[in-house]
C-alpha cells in the first residue's frame, strides 16, 4: 500500500478557519432578504450565464470562493460586481437559488465604503446619477450623460456628438434639468434618515 | 374601464416620449384608465442600489407609500419601464420577506411622514396587464389595420421575466406574452432566440466595449432572422439598441439597420392611430422603410447631405463597383 499523497494548499491560501467565514457572513448579512450565499456549490452556472463575464477579472463563482476563503482585499478590489449588468440570468439559473445579483450590489456597496476599487468610472456613474436624483427627485439623463462622458470618455466625445444632437432634435429631450418634485423636502428628510440608519 | 395606479418613470418624460405617447393612444381603446401617482420620484434604477442599501430602498419605497395613499379601489400599480417595474417590486418583495428590513425602511419613510405596508400593492408591468387582464381577444377586436407581412423580433429584455418575484411572467428565459400580443396584431413574429438577453444596461456609460458586443448580438440575431423591426418594452433597451446602434456599427465596422420600436407603437398602428401620434420619427434608426412595407406612412427620416469631400491630392483610380452596387465618388454633386 502506498501512502496517500497529501497536497498542501498554497501557503498564501492557508486553511479555512471559522474566522475566515466571517466575510461570507458579513456579505450575507448586508444583503436584504435571504441571500443564501453560503449555499454556493461552486458549479459555475453564474459565470457561464453572465453576459459581461468577459469583462470581469473574476467570475461570480470565483468571487464566492474568494469570499469563503476570506480574501477580503482581493474581492474588494475586483471589478466583478461593477461589471454586473443586473440581467438576473445567474439569479434564476443558480441551482442553489442564491440571490447573486443582490450579492453583487452588496459587494459594490462594501467596496465603495472600503475604497479599494481603483477604476472610478462605474462608481462615478452611480454617484452622478444619484446626485442628480437627490437634487431634483427625478433623473436627468442628458445632464448625467454629459457630465459622465466629459469626465471619463473625453476621447469618445466626437463620436457621441451626432447622438447628443439626435437626443435633442429627434427625441425632443430637453437639455434643461427636470422640474423638482413637490415633495423634495420630504424626500430629503427620508434619505437623510435612511443614511443615518445605514451607518448604524 | 379597468383602473390602475401608474408609475411612469423618468425616461417616459425624456428619452422615451414615444413610449408615453403610444401608451396613451392604446389605453383608451383597450379601456385602461391610468391614475398617475402624484409627485412620484425616480426609482434610482440600478445605480442607487450600487451605492447604498437603506437609502436606495427608501427612495423606491416613497413611491410605494404615495401609491398606497392615493389608491382608491385599485391596488394594482403598473409600470411600463422594466427597471422601474423591477425596483418597485423588489422593494415590496424584500420589505415583506425580511420584516426587520421592512421596519427599517418604514422608519426612514416616517421621517417624511410616510408609511408603506409591504404586500399592500400588486406591482405589475404594462405587458402583463394587457395580455392577462385585458386579454388578447379584446386586442384582436380593436385591430383595424393588421400588421400582416411585418416581420417582428419581440424583445423582452431582462427585468420583466427575471427575477419575477411574483410570478407574473410565463418563463424566465423564454416568455411568450409579447409574441402572442404581436401575433394578435397580425404581425409575423420571428422565433427570436435572444428575446430575454441583455441590452447592455448602463454598460454603454461605464464599459462601452462590453455594451457594444451585447447590442451587436441582439441586432445581428434579429437581422439573421430577417426581422423588419425589433420591438422592445423598456426605455433603456430601446435607447441602447437604437441610439447606440450607430456607434456599435462604427465599433465593429458593420452596417446594421434595425429599427427599434416600442410594442405600444405597433399596437397603435394596428388600432388605426396616426403614426404621428405614436412617436414615430423619434427613433435614431428610422422605421420608415420597414413600416412602408405594410403601407404605413411614418415620418420620413431627415437625411443629412453628406459633406462634399475635398478632392484628395493625388489622382486616384475610381473605385471599382461590386455587382449591383452604385458607386459614389463624392464629387457627383458638382458634376450633376
Amino acid at each position: 500500500m502506498t501512502e496517500p499523497v497529501i497536497v498542501n494548499d498554497p501557503p498564501s491560501a492557508g486553511p479555512v478557519t471559522h474566522e475566515d467565514l466571517a466575510l461570507l457572513h458579513e456579505v450575507a448579512l448586508l444583503t436584504p432578504g435571504e441571500s443564501r450565499l453560503e449555499m454556493c456549490i461552486q458549479c459555475g452556472t453564474c459565470g457561464g450565464s453572465c453576459p459581461s463575464a468577459s469583462a470581469m477579472d473574476h467570475t461570480p463563482r470565483a468571487i464566492f470562493a474568494m469570499l469563503r476563503a476570506g480574501m477580503r482585499k482581493d474581492v474588494m478590489k475586483s471589478n466583478t460586481p461593477w461589471m454586473c449588468v443586473s440581467c438576473y440570468y445567474c439569479t434564476v439559473r443558480c441551482p442553489q437559488e442564491i440571490h447573486i445579483t443582490d450579492v453583487m450590489y452588496t459587494l459594490k456597496n462594501m467596496s465603495l465604503r472600503e475604497n479599494k476599487f481603483s477604476n472610478s468610472t462605474a462608481p462615478d456613474f452611480s454617484r452622478t446619477f444619484i446626485n442628480l436624483v437627490e437634487t431634483y427627485g427625478r433623473s436627468f439623463e442628458i445632464g448625467l450623460a454629459g457630465v459622465h462622458n466629459i469626465k471619463h470618455f473625453a476621447l469618445r466625445l466626437p463620436n457621441m456628438f451626432p447622438m447628443a444632437m439626435g437626443m435633442l432634435t429627434k427625441k425632443g429631450m430637453s437639455p434643461l434639468p427636470p422640474k423638482r418634485i413637490k415633495g423634495m423636502g420630504q424626500l430629503k428628510k427620508i434619505l437623510k434618515r435612511a443614511k443615518e440608519l445605514e451607518a448604524e | 374601464m379597468s383602473e390602475y395606479l401608474f408609475y411612469p418613470g423618468c425616461s417616459m418624460e425624456s428619452s422615451a416620449k414615444a413610449y408615453e405617447a403610444s401608451l396613451e393612444a392604446v389605453c383608451k381603446p383597450l379601456g385602461i384608465s391610468l391614475k398617475e401617482i402624484e409627485d412620484w420620484n425616480c426609482c434610482g434604477a440600478t445605480e442607487y442600489l450600487s451605492l447604498d442599501v437603506t437609502p436606495a430602498y427608501s427612495l423606491i419605497a416613497r413611491n410605494l407609500a404615495l401609491a398606497e395613499q392615493q389608491a382608491e379601489g385599485t391596488k394594482t400599480l403598473m409600470a411600463a419601464c422594466s427597471a422601474c417595474y423591477l425596483n418597485l417590486s423588489k422593494a415590496d418583495h424584500y420589505m415583506s420577506e425580511d420584516q426587520a428590513f421592512g421596519k427599517k425602511i418604514n422608519e426612514a419613510l416616517s421621517a417624511g411622514g410616510l408609511h408603506y405596508d409591504p404586500g399592500e400593492l400588486i406591482i405589475r408591468h404594462l405587458l402583463d396587464i394587457i395580455v392577462n387582464d385585458i386579454g388578447l381577444d379584446k386586442v384582436k377586436e380593436k385591430v383595424v389595420k393588421p400588421l400582416t407581412g411585418l416581420r417582428v423580433a419581440s424583445y423582452i429584455g431582462c427585468m420583466v421575466p427575471r427575477p419575477d418575484y411574483n410570478h407574473h411572467s410565463s418563463d424566465h428565459e423564454y416568455p411568450f406574452e409579447l409574441d402572442d400580443l404581436l401575433k394578435a396584431l397580425g404581425a409575423e413574429v420571428i422565433d427570436f432566440p435572444l428575446k430575454t438577453a441583455c441590452c447592455g444596461g448602463h454598460m454603454t456609460q461605464i464599459g462601452p466595449d462590453t455594451a457594444f458586443e451585447l447590442i451587436r448580438r441582439l441586432i445581428s440575431s434579429a437581422e439573421q432572422y430577417k426581422a423588419d423591426v425589433l420591438v422592445a418594452l423598456c426605455p433603456m433597451c430601446q435607447m441602447n439598441l437604437d441610439a447606440f446602434q450607430g456607434q456599435m456599427n462604427g465599433y465593429f465596422h458593420t452596417n446594421y439597420h434595425m429599427p427599434i420600436l416600442f410594442f405600444t407603437q405597433l399596437m397603435g398602428v394596428a388600432f388605426g392611430e396616426k403614426p404621428q401620434n405614436l412617436g414615430f420619427g423619434s427613433e435614431f434608426v428610422s422605421a420608415h422603410e420597414a413600416m412602408m412595407r405594410i403601407g404605413v406612412q411614418t415620418p420620413l427620416p431627415e437625411t443629412p447631405k453628406p459633406a462634399p469631400k475635398k478632392p484628395s491630392g493625388l489622382p486616384m483610380p475610381p473605385p471599382r463597383a461590386k455587382a449591383g452596387q452604385k458607386v459614389t465618388t463624392g464629387n457627383e454633386e458638382a458634376t450633376e
